[in-house]
């Protein structure tokens, strides 16, 4: 089985003891009872099977193996087409996290990708499947196509097999066919409209997780709502982030959703969401996410400690908190943050966050690490030069990115010296600051006019709005501070007490006393 | 004529609505970048769906286009148009000499470095002046932060932040509606709630949207 013809590949461990024809007696179960769950459309079952079962054998049988082929458990399945492009999505899910792909295996990926949203976006599809599942769909499409792009863009030590295969098959994970599946299940589904008539009462969608319970598939109206994801997710990667946030509109962030239905759903969605709000120099609103999303974790860590993706959940929860951090140095808001949150936050990165306030070099090289640790996995997406001399181009894309962000750090650098000033004084003449700043009057009018600028943003319909958590005016010679003080959203928390007492009420009103 | 041209560009916007990701509209996204330009109007988002496709097909970008576009950026301050774009565009790219002077005019903007600014852009007028609007689009910029900074603010630092002085400058001011204090040295900005901080609503602050209290209504009854 091992060696021949495959040493120009990364080696995927063929171990001898590796005979992908074989299929052992648990597998033979798993399958037929997948299968049958499937067609009796029992999403309970699919559910437990898919997360509990399929792990658990993979522990067991399939540590560093991939699983039996589809061609060899086809048959206790009556060679279903549909379950077999499943099954083999699975495999080579499998087969990334524990091994690492051939080029061959990461092109035979993508062709099953292509066969299994044909058929979902063409075929008729009447399956009902866990939320889990599609979601894990959209989530493992997005990152073999940006996993490809880092091994193609690699091209130093490949060898010309490899590049010869490359340039067969260019089509392969290309980003038209990646970004075109997702739109095309997005409209197919035709989600938007389905949640537009939701807020009308007109349809559900929300209110049963996207499941259907009178007789249709879920499948591609879910798969179709998660790619508004999975759209933001690529548009990140390329930089695109205005594009990307875009995408994500028709979902309400503010309120609890399918997305939120499915923990890894939930923390990508707010991960990018606020990622992109980040480098649109939009700090409170991206605060304001990681904030929420953070102490949603940390309230319901306990209960994903058994889940396959808690290693995934304790990885975002870290970056999520440096780029809080990273918000909160640029736009000191900390009043926006829960105490939890920020307890976590002073354990985490206090020390950092109060050198990053400093901006001299260290304080800058700070902004470069925490920024470079959280991060997406930038891609480039264009086709390589396949002209010698083979250059590797892996890490162009995040070396742009990383540029861009220092940039803007950097032209913010004086702002909260001045911020420092401001919180100490009532009025303050331009002079004395200049003085105090040790920089000239004309010079000090434009470090208040930049922070005016970076603290104020003009949103969509022309209105400006304030980021800024303590304010200035200038007459003539003579600054005022202004602290903002946002005054207690009183109403929502009687409104929530309101609800709270109410159900209270109804409890004790269902007790009956012997 | 001019119905037209804003039919036509009503449908460049559905292409990009419906082809987002289709590289068969590139040149019309080329043709519309020049129409921005010659009609000064603009489009963010047709913009950055053709940056999207330079981006995924290096080989068919025009550097001409793209110094057009990060220009109509500009003037979009103060929206981050500017790096929006600038994350779009290869780092290489980058490096050509005119997209390094917009970079640099970009930054003067972003820390209202307006004399730099001012300097550097007469000394590159062969590339801006290409763009009809540059100017005023600018200007009107610099009133915006001025207008966030200060009540009263003098003559001279409006004459620098527009580059307009004398009875030019006594023409802008007026044109503005602005009221002249002073000797004639100070400049009354009009009132917002930024430089007039007791303009600022408390009342929205303690006001709850009509949705919200839809929950509550199921009790009320």
């Amino acid at each position: 089985m091992a060696g021949g013809g495959y040493d120009y590949e990364e080696g995927v461990a063929m171990e001898g003891g590796y005979d992908p024809s074989y299929v052992p007696d648990p597998v033979k179960s798993f399958v037929v009872h997948l299968y049958r769950h499937i067609r009796e459309k029992n999403v309970y079952e699919i559910h437990q099977m898919y997360e509990t079962s399929f792990h658990t054998l993979s522990d067991r049988m399939f540590k560093d193996t991939p699983w039996p082929s589809v061609e060899a458990v086809a048959q206790y399945v009556d060679n279903d087409h549909v379950f077999c492009l499943l099954y083999r999505e699975m495999w080579y899910r499998h087969l990334y996290a524990r091994l690492s792909p051939t080029l061959n295996q990461r092109i035979d990926s993508w062709d099953n990708y292509c066969s299994l949203f044909q058929v979902v976006l063409h075929g008729v599809v009447n399956m009902q499947l866990p939320n889990q599942w599609l979601w894990d769909m959209v989530d493992e499409f997005v990152y073999q196509y940006q996993s490809f792009c880092q091994y193609r863009a690699k091209m130093k030590n490949k060898t010309e097999q490899e590049i010869a295969l490359l340039r067969q098959h260019d089509q392969a994970w290309n980003v038209y066919g990646v970004l075109n599946f997702l739109q095309a299940l997005m409209e197919k589904s035709s989600i938007i409209q389905i949640l537009d008539k939701e807020k009308e009462g007109l349809e559900q969608f929300t209110a049963t997780d996207g499941y259907d319970y009178t007789g249709g598939s879920n499948v591609l109206k879910v798969l179709g709502y998660f790619s508004m994801v999975g759209l933001l997710r690529v548009h990140c990667l390329l930089g695109d982030y205005q594009t990307g946030l875009k995408c994500l509109l028709p979902i309400d962030i503010t309120q609890q959703g399918v997305y939120t239905s499915v923990i890894g759903s939930h923390i990508t969605t707010i991960y990018h969401y606020g990622f992109a709000n980040l480098m649109l120099r939009r700090y409170v609103e991206a605060i304001h996410e990681f904030n929420k999303i953070l102490l949603y974790i940390y309230k319901t860590k306990q209960y994903h400690q058994k889940s396959p993706q808690y290693e995934q959940i304790l990885k975002k929860n870290e970056q999520m908190y440096a780029l809080l951090t990273i918000c909160l140095s640029l736009c000191p808001q900390v009043k926006l943050v829960d105490e939890t949150v920020n307890s976590q936050l002073r354990e985490k990165y206090g020390e950092k966050m109060s050198r990053m306030q400093r901006y001299d070099d260290e304080s800058f090289a700070l902004y470069d690490e925490l920024f470079s640790y959280a991060c997406p996995k930038f891609i480039t997406p264009s086709a390589p030069s396949y002209e010698e001399p083979l250059v590797n181009y892996n890490q162009d894309a995040y070396r742009l990115q990383l540029k861009l962000f220092l940039y803007e750090v950097k032209q913010q650098q004086q702002l909260s010296v001045v911020r420092t000033f401001l919180k100490v004084y009532s009025t303050i003449s331009l002079e004395k600051l200049a003085s105090y700043m040790e920089v000239d009057v004309s010079t000090l009018r434009t470090i208040l006019m930049t922070y005016k600028h970076k603290t104020h943003s003009v949103v969509a319909d022309g209105k400006t709005i304030s980021n800024a958590d303590i304010d200035f005016y200038i007459d003539d010679d003579l600054i005022h501070v202004v602290e903002s003080k946002t005054p207690k959203q009183y109403g929502d928390y009687f409104l929530r007490q309101i609800v709270k007492l109410e159900a209270v009420i109804g409890d004790m009103d269902r007790v009956k006393l012997e | 004529m001019g119905r037209e041209q804003s039919q036509m560009s009503y449908t460049v916007e559905q292409l990009v609505a419906v082809n987002p990701y289709n590289p068969d509209i590139l040149p019309d996204l080329e043709n519309y970048v020049n129409e921005q330009v010659s009609l000064q109007t603009y489009s963010l988002d047709a913009n950055l769906c053709l940056l999207r496709l330079y981006q995924f097909e290096p080989e068919r970008m025009s550097t001409q286009i793209v110094a057009h576009i990060l220009i109509k950026a500009l003037m979009a301050m103060p929206a981050p148009d500017f790096s929006l774009c600038l994350f779009l565009i290869p780092e290489r790219v980058q490096m050509d000499e005119q997209f390094k002077t917009l970079i640099v005019l970009s930054h003067y903007l972003e820390t209202a470095k307006f004399r730099q600014f001012w300097d550097e852009a007469a000394k590159n007028r062969h590339i801006l002046e290409v763009v009809p609007g540059f100017e005023q689009a600018i200007q009107e910029y610099a009133v915006h932060v001025l207008s966030l900074t200060y009540q009263n603010v003098p003559r001279s630092v409006v004459a620098e932040a527009i580059n307009i002085e004398g009875v030019s400058l006594d023409k802008f001011i007026e044109q503005h509606g602005w009221i002249v204090e002073g000797k004639g040295e100070l400049v009354s900005l009009p009132r917002n709630e930024f430089n007039h901080p007791e303009l600022r609503k408390a009342s929205s602050a303690n006001s709850i949207p009509l949705d919200r209290i839809t929950r509550i209504f199921p009790l009320l009854g």
